[in-house]
C-alpha cells in the first residue's frame, strides 16, 4: 500500500508543479482588478498586425522541415540498420552534436556563410541561391537550420520505433514476395512507423513553433519572434499568447498522436 | 525446377560462411540442410532468395543463372525462422501481399488467399491480425504467403525454430504433406537432425560452409560418410578396436568392417541402440548413470578397461538396470564403420 501512496503523492506534487502555474495565467489573461472578467486579451491577439501571417509562417516552415528531416532521416537509420550496423555509433554521434552546439554559433556560421562571395559572383547561380532562399516569405535558410535542430530528436523517435519492429525480417519478407525498395519504403516500413514518425513529426514541429534565436537574429518574423515583438509592453497579452501557443501545441500533440495509434 | 548451387564462396570479414559449396535440388525433391550455427547452411539459403550475394560461385534455379538477380525479382517464396507477417495487415491481406504488388485485382487476390488459408488449415482468419496469431498459426500464414505466387522454389529458414515441441512436429508434417502434395522444390533450413531425419528426401550435413554428405536419412543415419557427421546425427560411440582381415575386433567380439578401416588401431563407432546391456554380477563394466526418455533409457556404462559407451536399452528395464549395477556389454552383430584412432573410449556426449 505504501507503493500506491507513494506514486499518489510523487503524482499530486507534479501535478501541482505544472498545473499551477498555468492555472494562474489563465485567471491572470482572463480577470485584472479594474475590468473584472473579460476575454479581451485573447481578442487582442487575433487582431494584432501579423498574426496570421507569422503563424502561417511557422506552420509552414514546420511542414517543410517534416518532410525533410522525416526524408533524411528515414533511409539513413534504414540503410544503416540492414546495410551497416558497424556505423550506427557514427549516425548516433553526428545526430547528438545539434543539441551541443549552442544555437547562437549556428547564426553566426549561417550568417557568415551567406555573406560570403564576392560581387565576381553575383551574375552566377550559385549567388541566386543564395538570394533565393532567404526570402522573406520563406525563408529555406531556416528550414535547413532547423533540419539540423530537429534531427536529434527525429533520429531518437524514429529509432525506437524501428526498434519495436524486426526491420530486417519484413524487409526481407517484402522484397521476397517482389516488392520494389520505394514499395518496401512507404507499403511496408512507413505504416509499421506510424507513431514514431508522428512523434517525430511533432517534435519537430514543437521545435519550429518555439524557436526564437536564430529567426531572430537573422531577422525573420516567425511565429515566437512576432510573440516577442508584440507583447513587449502588454503584459495579458503576452501571457494569453503563451497560453494560446501552449493550447494550440497540445491540440496539435493530440492530432498526430490519434493519427499514430489508428494503424495499431 | 531445379536448383543448383556451384561452387559457392562466402566469407564476412574474416569468417569463412561457405566454402565452396556444390550441390544440386532435384525437381519437387524436399532438401534439408543440417548442421550446426554457422555452418552455413542459412547463407546458402539466403544466396537461393537473393539476400546474400556469393563472393564467388553461382546459383541457378531451373537452369538459368539467377546469382545477379535482385531479390524481388527471383521465383521464390521464403518463410522466415522469425515471425515476419506485416502487423499492419490482416492475415488476407498478408497473404496477399505478392499479388497486391503485382497489381492483380482485388477478387483474385481474396479468392487466391482464402484458397491458401483453407490449405494450411486456417480458413476463415482471414480479418484477424498477426499479434491475435499463436506463433504456430502465424507461421502457416508465412507459408500460406509464400506460396500465394506459386514459386518454382520454397525456402524454409528454420520456420520452427521458435514454436513449441508439439506444434512443432504437427507443422512439420504439414509443411511435408503440403509439399508433396504442390510437388514444390524445398529447401529446409534447420539445426535439428531429427527434424531434417523425419522430413527430408534428401538431407545435406554442412560444416565450415563445405557439403559433408548428402543422401537420404536413413543413409546419413547408418553410414555417415565423415567423422562429423557421425558424431552430429545422432549419438555415436567411438569404441577402441583392432582391425584383422575382414573384421574388426572390438570388446572380444568380432565384427564385420563396413568398408575400408583407416588403420589397424582404429575408432568403432557404434549408436547406442547397438549396445546390449545384461545384467551380470561378474560383469566388466557397471552403470554410472541412466536418463529415462519415456520409449527408451540411455545408459551411461563405464568400462572395466577405462572408458565409457552410450547405450540405449527399453524403457521398461530402465528400473532394472539401475545406476550401480555390474552389467555385461555386447554389440549387435552387423558391420561397423571405422575411424582413425582420436580417444580412449569416451563419448563426448553427457547422458543426461
Amino acid at each position: 500500500m505504501a507503493g500506491v501512496t507513494w506514486r499518489r503523492v510523487t503524482l499530486g506534487v507534479a501535478g501541482v508543479y505544472f498545473l499551477v502555474p498555468l492555472a494562474i495565467s489563465v485567471w491572470f489573461t482572463v480577470y485584472n482588478e479594474t475590468q473584472g472578467f473579460s476575454l479581451g486579451a485573447y481578442g487582442r491577439i487575433v487582431s494584432a498586425p501579423g498574426f496570421t501571417e507569422s503563424l502561417v509562417k511557422s506552420l509552414l516552415l514546420g511542414a517543410a522541415v517534416i518532410v525533410l528531416v522525416l526524408l533524411l532521416a528515414l533511409p539513413a537509420l534504414l540503410a544503416v540498420r540492414l546495410g551497416a550496423p558497424g556505423l550506427r555509433p557514427v549516425l548516433e554521434t553526428i545526430t547528438t552534436l545539434p543539441l551541443i552546439v549552442p544555437p547562437i554559433t549556428y547564426v553566426v556560421g549561417i550568417a557568415n556563410a551567406l555573406r560570403g562571395g564576392t560581387d565576381a559572383l553575383a551574375a552566377t547561380p550559385f549567388w541566386q541561391t543564395l538570394i533565393s532562399i532567404q526570402d522573406e516569405n520563406f525563408p529555406v535558410v531556416l528550414v535547413l537550420a532547423y533540419v539540423m535542430l530537429a534531427l536529434p530528436f527525429a533520429y531518437r523517435s524514429l529509432d525506437t520505433g524501428l526498434r519495436a519492429v524486426d526491420v530486417r525480417t519484413l524487409v526481407e519478407a517484402a522484397r521476397n514476395l517482389g516488392a520494389s525498395w520505394p514499395y518496401v519504403l512507404f507499403r511496408v516500413i512507413l505504416p509499421n512507423l506510424r507513431s514514431a514518425v508522428a512523434s517525430a513529426s511533432f517534435l519537430s514541429l514543437a521545435l519550429v513553433m518555439g524557436e526564437y534565436t536564430i529567426a531572430a537574429l537573422m531577422g525573420y518574423r516567425t511565429f515566437p519572434v512576432w510573440i516577442v515583438t508584440i507583447s513587449g509592453n502588454d503584459g495579458q497579452l503576452s501571457v494569453a499568447l503563451s497560453v494560446l501557443s501552449l493550447g494550440l501545441i497540445w491540440l496539435l500533440l493530440l492530432t498526430l498522436s490519434g493519427a499514430g495509434r489508428k494503424s495499431k | 525446377m531445379t536448383v543448383e548451387l556451384r561452387e559457392l564462396r562466402r566469407s564476412f570479414g574474416g569468417t569463412v560462411a561457405l566454402d565452396g559449396l556444390s550441390l544440386t535440388i532435384e525437381q519437387g525433391e524436399l532438401i534439408a540442410f543440417l548442421g550446426p550455427s554457422g555452418c552455413g547452411k542459412t547463407t546458402a539459403l539466403r544466396c537461393v532468395a537473393g539476400f546474400e550475394r556469393p563472393d564467388t560461385g553461382a546459383v541457378f534455379i531451373d537452369g538459368a543463372d539467377v546469382t545477379r538477380v535482385p531479390a524481388n525479382r527471383r521465383d521464390a517464396g521464403m518463410v522466415f525462422q522469425s515471425y515476419s507477417l506485416f502487423p499492419n495487415l490482416n492475415v488476407r491481406d498478408n497473404v496477399a501481399f505478392g499479388l497486391r504488388v503485382r497489381r492483380r485485382p482485388t477478387d483474385e487476390r481474396h479468392s487466391r488467399a482464402a484458397e491458401l488459408l483453407e490449405l494450411v488449415g486456417l480458413g476463415g482468419f482471414g480479418e484477424r491480425y498477426p499479434h491475435q496469431l499463436s506463433g504456430g498459426q502465424q507461421q502457416r500464414v508465412a507459408l500460406a504467403r509464400a506460396l500465394a505466387l506459386q514459386p518454382k522454389v520454397l525456402l524454409l529458414d528454420e520456420p520452427l525454430s521458435a514454436l513449441d515441441a508439439k506444434v512443432r512436429v504437427n507443422l512439420r508434417e504439414e509443411i511435408r504433406r503440403l509439399q508433396l502434395e504442390l510437388g514444390i522444390t524445398t529447401i529446409f533450413v534447420t539445426h535439428d537432425q531429427e527434424e531434417a531425419l523425419s522430413v527430408a528426401d534428401r538431407v545435406a550435413v554442412l560444416k565450415s560452409g563445405r557439403l559433408e554428405q548428402v543422401a537420404p536419412p536413413a543413409e546419413v543415419y547408418d553410414r555417415p560418410a565423415t567423422p562429423f557427421v557421425a558424431e552430429f546425427v545422432g549419438t555415436m560411440n567411438h569404441l577402441p578396436g583392432r582391425v584383422s582381415g575382414e573384421t574388426v575386433e572390438v570388446f572380444g567380439q568380432f565384427l564385420p568392417l563396413d568398408g575400408a578401416a583407416p588403420g589397424e588401431e582404429v575408432d568403432v563407432l557404434v549408436r547406442p541402440e547397438a549396445v546390449r546391456v545384461t545384467p551380470a554380477g561378474d560383469g566388466r563394466a557397471f552403470i554410472l548413470a541412466s536418463s529415462f526418455r519415456g520409449s527408451i533409457a540411455r545408459l551411461r556404462i563405464q568400462l572395466d578397461g577405462g572408458g565409457e559407451v552410450l547405450a540405449d536399452v527399453p524403457g521398461h528395464e530402465a528400473v532394472r538396470l539401475a545406476p550401480g549395477l555390474k552389467v555385461d556389454v555386447t554389440l549387435v552383430e552387423r558391420p561397423v564403420l571405422t575411424a582413425p584412432r582420436t580417444a580412449v573410449a569416451a563419448p563426448v556426449e553427457p547422458v543426461a
